[in-house]
């Protein structure tokens, strides 16, 4: 099953990935990263097709997309 | 599982010290991609700018210079004069290119040096501070104009890609926007192309891409992106505004 995995040493929570992706699969993390910051994850797994807009849009290359 | 994006070789592995949700991320990575894909990583040289982007030496993974404000044209005029098997970049802000340095990326264009810059227009001086850029927008609120730009005291916006289309020397000039995951892709195709003509030696390429500056604009990355499609791209209107086609 495609999935994102989000590297929160890098994630800033900008948080434009959770607008970017049309299925709304992504949410803010509720606990702080080590940087300090909410990072983004992905919160429903089943939905995600790996089509990998979020880590178009993500300016701090924070999210692998696997398919 | 496959990982379908790998991290660019042209760029370093280290964490950018950029703002929350700021443009720069995405167009150096872009420019990072083209250089992998058209595998001129070895011959290119870019030029930072004085601006946030002034550390982009830092991350690419390729020579770089960084030049005095605004100079980046005249700097990359001189490094693709002398050594022309290399693909020479600048890359530049508002700040940068369109008020300190709008001579030398006129003329340069006017001269069809046959370089490329790449142009980040956040409609405002991000590193100093956020104050008044040749192409803030009438209304908009900086630092220096904290009732909103009027054009009593400070005039127009600079429309740069109108501006330098008028000029034969240059080749290609295009505006596109990162405030949207297609608008990324579009911007990504615009950026090879005005690689592509430097390798095929057309002539003075430049890409004008509407970017976010959320800090200095007072607003969240995701309003920032919001702002960029509903009050800049009517004043700055996305497009292709020169092509060697033409």
């Amino acid at each position: 099953m495609p999935e994102i995995r989000v590297d929160e040493t890098r994630c800033k929570g900008c948080e434009l990935c959770v607008t970017a992706c049309n299925l709304k699969c992504i949410a803010m993390s509720e606990t702080f990263s080590v940087t300090g910051y909410y990072p983004a994850k992905l919160a429903k797994l089943e939905c995600c097709t790996g089509c990998g807009l979020c880590a178009q849009i993500c300016p701090d290359l924070a999210i692998e997309v696997w398919k | 599982m496959k990982l379908i994006n790998k991290k660019p070789s042209s760029l370093v592995d280290k964490p950018m010290r950029y703002c929350p949700g700021c443009g720069h991320g995405i167009v150096h990575r872009l420019i990072a991609e083209i250089m992998d894909e058209l595998d001129i990583r070895e011959r290119t040289v870019g030029v930072a700018p004085v601006g946030c982007a002034v550390f982009a030496d830092e991350y690419f993974n390729c020579d770089m210079i960084q030049g005095p404000h605004g100079r980046g044209p005249a700097i990359a005029t001189g490094i693709k004069r002398s050594k022309p098997e290399c693909i020479v970049f600048s890359y530049q802000g508002d700040g940068d290119l369109a008020s300190i340095g709008m001579a030398e990326t006129v003329h340069s264009a006017a001269r069809s040096e046959n370089i490329t810059i790449i142009f980040i227009n956040n409609a405002i001086y991000g590193m100093t501070g956020g104050q008044m850029a040749p192409t803030t927008l009438l209304g908009q609120i900086s630092s220096t104009c904290p009732a909103g730009r009027s054009v009593a005291v400070n005039g127009y916006p600079i429309k740069v890609c109108e501006m330098l289309a008028q000029l034969q020397g240059a080749r290609y000039l295009e505006r596109t926007s990162v405030s949207t995951a297609p608008g990324v892709i579009k911007t990504k195709k615009a950026i090879k192309k005005a690689f592509q003509n430097q390798i095929d030696c057309v002539g003075f390429s430049m890409v004008e891409v509407l970017s976010t500056c959320p800090t200095n604009w007072g607003m969240t990355p995701v309003q920032g992106a919001r702002f960029v499609d509903e009050k800049m791209t009517p004043i700055y209107p996305l497009g292709v505004y020169r092509s060697p086609e033409q």
